[in-house]
This record gives C-alpha cells, structure tokens and sequence, in this order.
C-alpha cells in the first residue's frame, strides 16, 4: 500500500483523466489529502474581512430595495434585528411605526450636514458664538459640531458602533453618514471596523478566528445543539484550526464538553484534595488534615490533643493497653473508612494515569517548532550524504505533520478516555483504536530520531514513509469511528 | 449652570472650596415618601472629560433604599450607560429624588431591601422613616 503511496507522489503529472475507469484501482485519483472530505469534517467556509464587507452590503442593499429607503436606514434596521431580514420585513410590514421607533429610525432623505442657528447656544458646553456649527439627527436635538463630535469619538472609542444614540439620549441611531461628517477619518475607520465585528457577532453562522492577529471569520451551521455529537473542526484560510464550537484550538475526537470539563478539571485544585483525601486522615475531633510520616497508631492530634487510633479512627482509651496494634480493625466502621481511602486513592491514580499521557502529548506538541527545526537540518544533512534530491526528503517534513497532527488528537482521546463510562465494549474498542495509534506514533517518533548515514539513508527513507502512511490511516480511522460513534451516541460518559 | 438660573426647590448643589471638580449636593427627602422631613448629602465628583463622561455621585446620608447601598452608592441608569452629555446635574438630583418616591426593586443593589419592598411595604415603609429620622435630621 504505501510502495504505491510513494509511486503516485512521484508520478503526480500523470494525467489520470484519461484513464479507464477499470483502471483505478492501480492509480487512484490523486486529490490533495486536505481536499478529500471525511466522515469527521463539517461544512464550513471562510471569509475574509472585505468578503464579509461585501456580504454585508449585499444583505443592506437587498433591504433597501424592498423597503424603498436610504442605505443609513436600511442597516439600521437590519442591525436592530440581528440581521434577520426575514423577521425585520415581517413586522415592518405589520407595524411600520412601532418598529422604526424601536430602532430608532426616521426616515429621512436630508443628507447629514453642519449648519449655523442665529442665537444658539450648546447645551453641553454652553458656547453661544455666532457662526457656530452646529449638528442635529431628525430629532432636531441640536448641539455644537464640536461637542457632538467629542461624544461620538468617546463611544467608539468605548468600542460602541451599532446602537450609538443620539446625544440627547432620545433612543434616535446615529447613522453611518453622519459618523462619517463629524468624527476624524481614524476614528470613522475604527467605526467601521467595530461594525463588521458586530456583524459577525450578530450572525451564530459566522465566528472569527480565534488566532491572534488574524482577521478571517468561518461560516458553519453547526448549531449549539448539535455539540453533543459533532466536533466542528475548522481552518481558516491562513491555516489556524480550531473548533467553531468553542473556540479552542482543534480538539478532535473529544466533544466541547467533555474538553471543558477535563480543562476545567486539570486547572482546579481538584486533585489537590483528592492527595489529602488520599493521603492524611482528619481529626475525629476537630477535622484537622493529619498526614501521618511515622511512630506508632496512638495518634495525639497537635490542635485539640484528641488522642485517637490511626488505624480506627475510635477513642484511644478504648484501647487499652494495646499500643502498637489495634484489634478493633475488622470492625465495620473501620473497614468503611478504609474503603473510602482506595477508593479516593484509586481515583487520584486513574486521573493521573490519563493526565500523564495527555500532558506527555501536549509537551511533545508545544515543542513543535524546535522539531521543524531540527528535521530541516536533517533534510540537508540527507541531501548532502546521499544523492537525494531536495523533493526527495520532503518525506521527513510530512511524517513530522502526521507526527504532530497524530499527537494533538491523541491527546484528547485521553481527555476522553477519561470520561467514558468503564466496562463499556464501546469503551475497549475505542482504546484499542487509541493504543494502536499511540504504539504507531512512538514508532516514527523513534524512526524520525534514527541517525542518517549514507547507507541507511535509502532504507530510512522507505520505512518513514510506510509508517507515516500507516499513522495517519490510524488517525483517520480513529477520528472516523470516533465521530460515527457521537452520532450514534454510542459513548456512555461517567461525568 | 442652570441650577443658578433654575433652581429645583428640593435640592441644591455647588463646589467644596476651590476644587470645582469636587461638590456637595443635598436634597430633601420628598413628603410623599418615607424619606419626608429628612435631608441628604451627596458628594459629587466630575471626571475630567465630563460631560462626555457621567459624573460620580455616592449619598454620604446613609438612606434606607433598595437602589443605594451603605456606602452611599446609587444604581441609576443615567448616571451609567444611559447618560447623556445633554443632562445636568439639576436634572440628576431631580432624577435621585424621583427614584427616592419611586423605588426600582426589580433591579436592586441591595436585594434585602427589594424583597421587602416587594412582600412587606408597610415594614419597609417604617424602617426608611426610622433611618431618615436617625441619619437625616
């Protein structure tokens, strides 16, 4: 299987259309591996900020030719329905009045402009000058061009954009054209820019890229509900994957809440009381936590001087003379007690056994970088010791993508494991799926450590690239059983 | 400014000394409420960018109130998100006196005082009248 893997690669000119259909079984279509859509991946799209600009108008202009109104108008009422046209026509066709009062609207064809008022003075800065200009909405609440130009700036730089009112607070929206007359050209820029986020905001389709610095926002209609059984994965077009439900980075196959939970649990002192509940006793008394680090079962507390039996936890003088064993042991209040202890101490095992495999991968995955680094020296190293070409040793740079992509996921698949319910035959095949890729992973973990020589290098090379394959197959089929069984609800969780 | 062309009957306001950002309200309580015959002090404190920016009032009468706490913060929308640079602090003493007859409980600052207010007005009645004649005569 992979001999003929390495074969298509070098053969990707070929022109495969006009092959006979009987024939492709010996050279498959070759589709780009991130084009090939899987049981595990979601519709999606990806805009970036002019597209988004775009539409936006596209959905503005539409309004404005059933409605018969500005441009201003139109996207003011739009934004006071979330950009639900269907809703906005629906009651502006019912109740005109009511729903432009609402928003905050007047319609109005006066273009925005600065005029001067003989006799009036600002009632914000109380400036009476002659020639002043002066700005007012349609509600003719009228003040100073400066004043009026002061408050807009502070609420856009308050991060406001689309419910900014008029001054007098009359409920009136200031619209884009009027914004644009009396601030500074930044700060309109701003403006426009705090309203293409709350568009984006306003749309439960549209998210942002969570990256820092990148603008893209991703179209999916995956909705809250479906978050039980799907996980979102999705790349913007500068390549950041991250899940649309919840923003984080890709964390197939866990769902979002599982993810929060487990993130929630390794960040809380949580397992810091389960080391004392494991490790110390209290006080039968005053509920002290006692760790006990030597000497013998008659325990005197240093708080309350309460003298009682490790061992028991009953009274000392009950005990007699018995110093150093205690023979109501057996009894069963103790045996309870003791229970208890295992079974805390159990749990704290079982959480650390999947926290160290989670916190192994996710180390692996931070040191990412390094790893790039050290295998470009690699590729070089090979180029120059063998006659390999530059295309050639591409290999070693995508088995380390398989590499990190395989350990992201397997990483939350002990975030999972974690939560699914034991004794469950869902349970241990899903494990199985888990060790097989966690074994197949160390492998080119350790191949891609091997030292080259010249001699080996042919023989290297042929045997990354097989497991390389076979990972990734372990991946996808890991994910694709994974998700058909959310789908199916296959997964009994122990939350 | 039109406090002086205009005054309120009710309340009255001006600097403390040469700090013009820092005044001294009061207002008297309003006879058609528990507060009647008592009067309020409120320190006023105007941030630099006012009136872009709504000015800081705090009661320094302890009141008996559901929108104001014991440390004399008031819960009043314009003097939060709905402020206007339009408004002036007559309009806002006019405002806290109308808020002193008619109490806002379904958004309270101290949720003890909605509930009575809510359950038992004549108990919420006398404690107020108690607390004016202790703190505000």
């Amino acid at each position: 299987m992979s001999d003929f893997e390495s074969d298509t690669m070098d053969e990707d000119d070929f022109d495969y259309s006009q092959e006979d259909e009987e024939q492709d079984f010996v050279f498959e279509p070759v589709i780009p591996e991130k084009d090939i859509k899987r049981s595990y991946d979601v519709e999606y799209k990806c805009y970036s900020p002019s597209d988004i600009e775009k539409i936006q108008n596209e959905e503005i202009s539409h309004v404005c030719n059933i409605l018969g109104c500005t441009k201003e108008n139109a996207s003011t009422l739009l934004r006071h329905f979330k950009w639900n046209k269907e809703r906005l026509i629906e009651s502006y066709m019912e109740n005109e009045d009511a729903v432009k009062k609402e928003a905050g609207v007047i319609m109005d064809v006066k273009e925005p402009k600065l005029i001067t008022v003989p006799g009036f003075s600002c009632d914000i800065c109380c400036n009476d000058q002659d020639n002043l200009l002066t700005f007012a909405l349609s509600c003719d609440h009228r003040f100073c061009a400066d004043c009026y130009e002061h408050y807009l700036t502070d609420k856009i730089k308050e991060g406001e954009s689309r419910y900014i009112t008029c001054a007098e607070n009359c409920n009136l929206i200031v619209d884009e054209k009027a914004i644009q007359l009396l601030v500074k050209p930044e700060i309109y820029q701003k403006y426009k820019i705090l309203l293409l986020r709350a568009f984006v905001d306003d749309h439960k389709s549209l998210h942002w890229c969570p990256y820092p610095n990148c603008e893209n926002a991703v179209k999916c209609l995956i909705t809250k509900a479906q978050l039980d059984t799907i996980v979102p994965t999705v790349e913007c077009s500068s390549g950041h994957r991250f899940c649309f439900g919840c923003g984080l980075k890709d964390h197939q196959p866990a769902i979002c809440d599982v993810v929060k939970r487990w993130l929630k649990k390794c960040a809380d002192d949580s397992e810091t009381s389960n080391w004392i509940a494991a490790n110390t006793k209290e006080c039968v008394k005053c509920f002290s936590m006692i760790e006990k680090n030597g000497g013998c079962n008659h325990m005197t507390c240093r708080k309350c001087k309460h003298e009682f039996c490790w061992i028991c936890l009953g009274p000392w003088a009950d005990h007699g003379t018995s110093w150093y064993n205690c023979s109501r042991y057996e009894e069963k209040e103790s045996v309870d007690a003791r229970d208890a202890q295992t079974k805390s101490r159990q749990a704290l095992e079982r959480y650390l056994h999947y926290y160290n495999r989670y916190a192994n991968h996710d180390q692996s995955a931070k040191l990412d970088k390094q790893l790039y680094e050290a295998t470009e020296k690699k590729m070089e190293v090979m180029q120059k010791s063998s006659d390999f070409s530059w295309i050639q040793v591409q290999f070693l740079k995508s088995a380390v993508d398989v590499l990190l992509k395989s350990r992201a996921t397997l990483m939350w698949t002990y975030a999972l494991a974690y939560y699914l319910a034991r004794n469950s035959n869902a349970t241990a095949l899903f494990e199985d799926n888990q060790r097989d890729l966690e074994m197949a992973v160390e492998a080119l973990s350790g191949l891609l450590e091997t030292q080259i020589t010249p001699e080996n290098a042919a023989e290297l090379r042929q045997t990354v690239l097989d497991k390389t394959e076979y990972v990734n197959r372990r991946r996808q089929i890991l994910l694709s059983d994974t998700a058909a069984g959310h789908l199916e609800k296959r997964w009994e969780y122990s939350f | 400014m039109d406090l002086g062309r205009d005054p309120p009957s009710s309340c009255s306001a001006g600097p403390v000394g040469d700090d013009l950002f820092h005044w001294q309200a009061t207002i008297m309580g309003p006879s058609d409420s528990p507060y009647a015959g008592g009067v309020f002090f409120l320190s006023i404190h105007f941030p630099t960018d006012y009136p872009f920016k709504p000015p800081k009032l705090q009661f320094t009468t302890r009141i008996y109130h559901p929108n104001i706490n014991s440390n004399g913060a008031i819960c009043l929308d314009i003097l939060k998100d709905q402020w206007s640079p339009a408004l002036t602090i007559s309009k806002v003493l006019l405002s806290l006196c109308s808020l002193l007859c008619d109490p806002n409980p379904d958004d309270p600052l101290v949720p003890e005082i909605a509930h009575l207010f809510k359950t038992d007005r004549a108990k919420y009645d006398n404690t107020a009248r108690e607390w004016t004649r202790k703190y505000g005569m």
